[in-house]
């Protein structure tokens, strides 16, 4: 059975912005589905109208089967949500939050305080639990969020850049974690993130998402493989650029390289080099690039991926807000 | 039975964070400390209102001067948890919107009462005379008229996004509530135009359940004030609760 199923999502901002644009896809039972796209692309508006959150103008999507708009109490008692922004109360204690997080849901009296020790020793948090969440650094706030999401047992998981504005340390950390929650819980995670490298080795499969409409839904290996093979770049010494041009059908000439599409790269490099010297090519270097799913990304929305700028804008709403509790 | 732990959970939490914020606690003293100390002591020689003392007489009125100001910063806190994000955690969990108002309006009327207490404590460091039954029952009063504020909060702060516009409308409602209320002289004795106008101030009616509760005077029946009151409370909270739970 399917544990997310969208038909014909759509949400209009302001009349005519049309942020989700008649989406559809499925996501299966125990599944990593990531989805990706560009700042602005409809990820965050997707995983809003599926937490109930946001009401879609039109289109249906069940969790676990049940109606985001009819049983909206249904939804939110089987997901757990980790917010791109942190959702935690900063006056209270890590482990304040998690109770107030295990009364909302009703974890019943006896197994919350069990259930509390556990996911702080899964997130590395124990013996910190009486420290005031303000304390805390941007990777453990994060960490205690993830903690937070996973108290009540929830049967789907959404992570909406779980890992963004974290060091590479921790951002590795935190993936261990997840997976090793994912596979001892049997939970089904809807991931969005925009590093692709993470996405690659996480993912079952992947959905790219651009301007609210998805435009490809795939493991990442078939994304990848739909690329057309790999790379061979060849370094050639100048005044053999032309030549190798020539003999190359198809090569293109890129930063003073030469490149080929080719598949089965690894194979096929003997034959290129074979062919080179005999046709007196002086070759500096040569090299195989496999497709990334970047490249996939690239070719697919046209253009890269971007930074998210949430940094910035967090660190000015937090100026704000710091401005206003005196 | 999970709706009623939802509303004890979003009113514990409430409870935490003021406790926790002793400095707030204290600087909301401060308003009503000068009111009945330096306003009351200062103007006590000067106004005649008949057979009570003008510090017992205002005593009521600064009361619920400081459970209107307690009150009404419930909305300051649905701002705020939407600027923290803590409310995005409230509003996904299973717990409906209406228990979150709920809980919320629990929580900010308990600190009301618990600020309206501490005033009626420095009242009687004044000269205020009350016997203990008076005390006590004051306090299910306070609970109504702070419920009835904290629904004017949310629902403003339903309707807005930012502390500036909040605080904006605040000042065009708090001051002119608390001065057309009757809470520091007799309505009777106001020009006709005014006195309509303190009539439409719900406010008016809390200071003068108050007011006949603690010193026995009032200028309208009590009766009618509880009235007012209570419908007042249901109003605003049935308003606020569907404000709040209103989805884009």
């Amino acid at each position: 059975m399917n544990v997310i199923e969208v038909k014909n999502l759509t949400k209009i901002f302001n009349g005519d912005f049309k942020a989700v644009d008649n989406v559809n896809f499925s996501v299966k039972k125990g599944e990593v589905f990531g989805f990706l796209g560009p700042n602005g692309a409809g990820k965050t508006t997707t995983i809003n109208m599926l937490c109930t959150l946001l009401k879609p103008n039109s289109g249906e999507a069940t969790i676990c089967g049940n109606d985001v708009n009819s049983d909206q109490r249904e939804v939110r008692k089987c997901i757990g949500l980790v917010f791109q922004d942190t959702t935690l109360d900063d006056r209270l204690t890590a482990k304040e939050n998690l109770e107030l997080h295990a009364r909302l849901y009703a974890v019943p009296k006896d197994k919350r305080k069990e259930r509390i020790d556990k996911v702080l020793e899964i997130v590395d948090l124990k013996g910190r639990e009486k420290s005031i969440v303000k304390t805390f650094s941007g990777g453990m706030q994060r960490r205690l969020e993830i903690a937070r999401g996973l108290i009540h047992y929830p049967k789907v998981l959404f992570l909406d850049e779980p890992t963004l504005g974290l060091d590479p340390q921790t951002r590795k950390h935190v993936w261990d974690y997840i997976i090793k929650l994912k596979n001892d819980y049997n939970m089904t995670i809807f991931l969005t993130t925009h590093y692709m490298e993470e996405a690659d080795e996480l993912c079952d499969r992947i959905a790219i998402i651009d301007h609210g409409k998805i435009i490809a839904l795939d493991t990442p290996k078939k994304l990848k493989e739909s690329m057309g093979g790999d790379t061979i770049i060849l370094d050639v010494d100048d005044k053999d650029i032309d030549k190798a041009l020539k003999l190359f059908k198809g090569s293109k000439r890129f930063d003073g390289q030469v490149l080929l599409s080719v598949k089965n790269g690894g194979k096929k490099i003997e034959d290129v080099l074979e062919k080179c010297k005999k046709n007196n090519i002086d070759v500096i270097e040569a090299n195989i690039r496999k497709p990334t799913l970047n490249d996939v990304f690239l070719k697919m929305t046209g253009r890269e991926i971007r930074e998210e700028t949430v940094g910035l804008k967090e660190q000015l709403r937090r100026r704000r807000m710091r401005r206003h509790r005196r | 039975m999970s709706e009623i732990l939802g509303i004890y959970t979003v009113w514990l939490r409430e409870m935490i964070r003021y406790f926790r914020q002793k400095e707030r606690i204290i600087s909301s003293l401060t308003m009503p400390i000068f009111w009945l100390l330096i306003f009351g002591g200062s103007m006590r020689t000067s106004i005649d209102i008949g057979s009570v003392d003008y510090n017992s007489f205002i005593a009521p009125g600064v009361v619920a001067m400081s459970i209107l100001f307690t009150s009404i910063m419930s909305g300051i806190s649905v701002i705020w948890d939407k600027e923290l994000g803590f409310m995005k955690e409230m509003l996904v969990s299973p717990v409906s919107r209406f228990s979150i108002v709920l809980g919320k309006a629990l929580g900010t009327a308990t600190t009301a009462v618990i600020q309206g207490t501490m005033v009626m404590l420095i009242s009687l460091i004044v000269g205020l005379e009350i016997s203990f039954v008076t005390f006590i029952s004051v306090i299910p009063l306070m609970v109504l008229i702070s419920l009835g504020l904290v629904g004017i909060g949310i629902s403003i702060a339903s309707l807005m996004d930012n502390i500036e516009g909040f605080q904006l409308i605040m000042n065009f409602i708090v001051m002119p509530m608390f001065f057309l209320s009757g809470a520091l002289f007799p309505i009777n004795n106001l020009p006709s135009v005014l006195r309509v106008v303190t009539y439409v101030d719900p406010l008016t009616y809390g200071v003068e359940t108050l007011r006949y509760t603690i010193i026995g005077v009032s200028n309208i029946p009590f009766g009618i004030s509880l009235s007012v009151v209570i419908g007042f409370s249901l109003l605003t909270l049935s308003v606020s609760a569907w404000l709040f739970s209103r989805r884009k």
